[in-house]
């Protein structure tokens, strides 16, 4: 086949790439540049969008001996990725910008150009496998389980998935790593991307405050317990997710002394309600924008029906009931700190059934 | 991607191969010792092979030896040139902040006179270009008429890289002179593909570059009146006039002197041969794809000999560079690479035009090597190439 392979400037990428050339596929290697103004995104290689990060990528390229390119992409991931992430924090919510991305610009914007330029499929080095099923290709969780990236892939339909290749998912991190350095390739010790990639030092409340100085999530407001008093201030609802203890600054401890966590953002009026960690159960999700990888399911129960809830968040037992584009998720057991806006990925067994947004929680009638 | 077996080379303007008689020159020295600036018999014969080859580049491009500074190419030339000469032009009259120049220089123009505006205090205005990429004159005059005692340079160069359009120098130095305002010139593109003759175009500082011109790279040379004062941006040695310091690279200036001397020899017959491949090329490529739309001046007299930039609308500049590279026909978008990020051409939207049909342009560029076989492989892929891109779509 003939390949493209996106190439972040780290070292997943850079060995998914070249196990692409050794299983026999012609590889053109492209490097996203994301940012309309790279400089001042990140300092230090610690994302995918610096200059650096291109460069690493160039010389990845190099060494597996592919051609290279930059791909401008600048335009439509601030629309379809950075916007919708300023839009969601405004609205309260906890957005996930990876699977966003994945969904918008990796496999759909480059994979569509890749497709028209006369390509047939886009590498990348997600932790992840993709295998024929009985009904199509079948997305499933990686071998490594502590790098397992299925739930960022969890918005990609058949046709999407048909046209992609994973070729890490079957090994352990520490073994790409030794192969990269196996491979002459300069990445093999770079350090791992976290956060987000156009967030320059992961202070999402800070960096959204600075784009959206006017919403209305920028205007301080009380923090009430569940009896409404005011135990505290908070500078602004932007930045703040359900679940979150850190930062909030209390200034009234509680009657029991036991540590606080946010339950509901206001953004409007801008009240934030905190408690204890029991009232964050729940036990019912109502999703929205359903994403499947195959069939849309219209239930899923058994034993191996699970529910992924954030990134590299644990797995829980559950229920699931479509109709049209709702999806009810019932918990088996409860669940903490689960934040609409967040992607609910819904698996069955080690398989990746689709995805849904969060639109709202039921707590656990305590 | 499949890799062809030959590669057509038309990105010439980017750079050029090295001509046998500059790698003659320039290998003839590499095994000599001899610091230029030494006193001993070894030092005075480095000296030597520099002196001689600033006099045979002076002799090439009508100007005195003196008037010849080397440089580390074209970038340090116009830095030099644009930095130099505002310093000095301010210390001698510190209301002579303004630089007159034009928005399709090249980014190692452009960039200094940003710094030079930021940091500097300097004023610059960037004169109008028309449809095809060429200086108004009447833009200049007006600029001059409202702020000719406040203006310490213009800058407006020979020939434009990406459209190839020639500019009206011989009109900027006239009301230049009229103004009393010196002329610096970028002639990079225009050294070996037209008639430059420093002392005859008037102007007072004049850039070249030697791997533009069939010589080695990292060797260019300001050509710079006495009259006009510079102020130094390298500091050391002296070595050069005392407007830059450092060891002169004796083997480079060679070859860069060799390069020079045939290119200007060369040129006429050079602006015959390739501007009728040129000519060929564009035929070729708009029967092709008819709705692809030549930019810059016509073909003639307006125009380099080796240049042809096309846009090809709804067309992705970028897609359509990959898919032709991927059978080995190399040219080039045309667009600076800031940062990782093409860039749609600052020349492009100077003349007029839109981002989309910016983004949509490609610049084919002949040099001495380039072969009617080369032009009938672009014109066979160009179709197909543009057919595929299309499907690919815009941003």
């Amino acid at each position: 086949m003939r390949v493209i392979a996106a190439m972040s400037g780290g070292v997943d990428s850079a060995v998914a790439a070249a196990r692409a050339v050794e299983a026999g596929h012609d590889v053109t290697g492209i490097h996203l540049a994301l940012s309309r103004n790279p400089a001042s995104y990140r300092s230090g290689a610690r994302g995918c969008c610096t200059i650096e990060d291109a460069n690493d990528a160039r010389r990845a390229a190099d060494v597996i001996g592919i051609p290279f390119y930059v791909w401008d992409m600048s335009d439509r991931f601030h629309e379809d990725v950075v916007e919708d992430f300023m839009a969601e924090y405004a609205e309260g919510r906890t957005p996930n910008p990876c699977l966003r991305c994945n969904e918008k610009i990796k496999f759909a914007a480059v994979l569509d150009r890749a497709l028209g330029l006369g390509f047939d499929a886009v590498v990348t080095g997600h932790y992840a496998v993709v295998r024929d099923g009985a009904d199509g290709v079948e997305l499933h969780r990686a071998s490594d389980a502590a790098k397992d990236q299925s739930y960022v892939l969890g918005v990609l339909t058949q046709d999407q998935l048909r046209h992609s290749l994973f070729p890490l998912g079957d090994t352990p991190k520490p073994l790409v790593r030794q192969e990269a350095a196996r491979r002459g390739l300069l990445v093999a010790d770079k350090p791992d991307s976290h956060d987000i990639c156009f967030v320059a030092d992961g202070d999402n409340a800070g960096w959204l405050r600075e784009k959206m100085p006017d919403a209305v999530g920028t205007t301080p407001g009380p923090i009430l317990d569940e009896s409404g008093v005011e135990v505290g201030r908070h500078s602004g609802t932007l930045g703040l997710t359900v679940g979150q203890r850190r930062g909030l600054r209390l200034g009234v401890p509680a009657a029991d002394g036991r540590p606080r966590f946010v339950l509901d953002i206001e953004p409007v009026s801008g009240t934030v309600t905190v408690g204890p960690r029991e009232h964050l159960a729940v036990d019912r999700i109502e999703g929205i924008r359903p994403r499947w990888c195959g069939a849309a399911p219209t239930r899923l129960a058994g034993d191996g029906v699970a529910v992924q809830l954030r990134a590299h968040g644990d797995e829980h037992r559950a229920t699931v009931h479509v109709e049209d584009d709702a999806v009810s998720i019932e918990l088996l057991d409860p669940a903490f700190g689960i934040a609409p806006g967040q992607a609910a990925v819904i698996y069955d067994g080690s398989r990746v059934v689709g995805s849904a947004t969060i639109a709202s929680t039921r707590r656990v009638e305590g | 991607m499949t890799r062809a077996p030959r590669t057509v080379y038309l990105d010439h303007a980017a750079t050029t191969p090295m001509v046998p008689a500059a790698v003659e020159a320039m290998s003839a020295h590499l095994l000599e010792v001899g610091n230029a600036s030494s006193l001993h018999a070894s030092g005075r014969r480095a000296r030597r092979v520099v002196e001689e080859s600033r006099e045979t580049i002076a002799q090439a491009l009508g100007c005195r030896p003196g008037e010849v500074v080397f440089t580390s190419g074209g970038t340090e030339a116009d830095n030099l040139a644009l930095k130099g000469a505002f310093w000095s032009r301010r210390a001698g009259d510190s209301r002579r902040v303004r630089i007159l120049s034009t928005g399709i220089e090249h980014h190692a123009v452009l960039d200094p006179l940003h710094w030079l505006a930021e940091v500097e205090g300097a004023q610059i205005e960037l004169l109008a270009v028309d449809r095809d990429g060429r200086l108004s004159v009447a833009a200049l005059r007006e600029a001059l008429e409202r702020s000719a005692d406040e203006t310490a340079l213009i800058s407006v160069m020979w020939a434009n890289n990406e459209v190839g359009t020639l500019q009206p120098l011989d009109e900027v130095v006239a009301l230049a002179a009229e103004y009393g305002v010196p002329v610096h010139t970028d002639a990079v593109q225009a050294v070996g593909a037209v008639p430059v003759d420093f002392a005859a175009s008037g102007v007072d500082a004049l850039t070249l570059t030697g791997h533009k011109v069939g010589g080695p790279y990292g060797v260019g040379a300001l050509l710079v009146r006495r009259e006009l004062g510079l102020t130094a941006l390298l500091h050391g040695g002296g070595q050069e006039r005392d407007v830059r310091s450092g060891t002169i690279d004796v083997p480079a200036i060679a070859g860069f002197a060799a390069a020079v001397e045939l290119a200007v020899k060369e040129q006429s017959v050079y602006a015959a041969r390739v501007g009728a491949l040129r000519d060929q090329l564009v035929t070729g490529v708009l029967s092709a794809v008819p709705d692809a739309v030549l930019n810059g001046a016509p073909s003639g007299d307006g125009r380099l000999p080796g240049n042809a930039h096309f846009s090809f609308p709804d067309c992705e500049g970028d897609s359509l560079l990959m898919l032709l590279d991927a059978q080995g026909i190399e040219c080039s978008t045309g667009s600076a690479c800031s940062a990782g990020v093409p860039q749609p051409s600052h020349v492009l939207l100077s003349m007029g035009r839109s981002e989309a049909e910016a983004r949509s342009s490609l610049r084919f560029s002949l040099g001495h090597t380039s072969t009617a076989e080369d032009v009938e492989a672009l014109v066979a892929a160009i179709g197909p190439c543009v057919e595929r891109a299309r499907s690919a779509g815009m941003r």
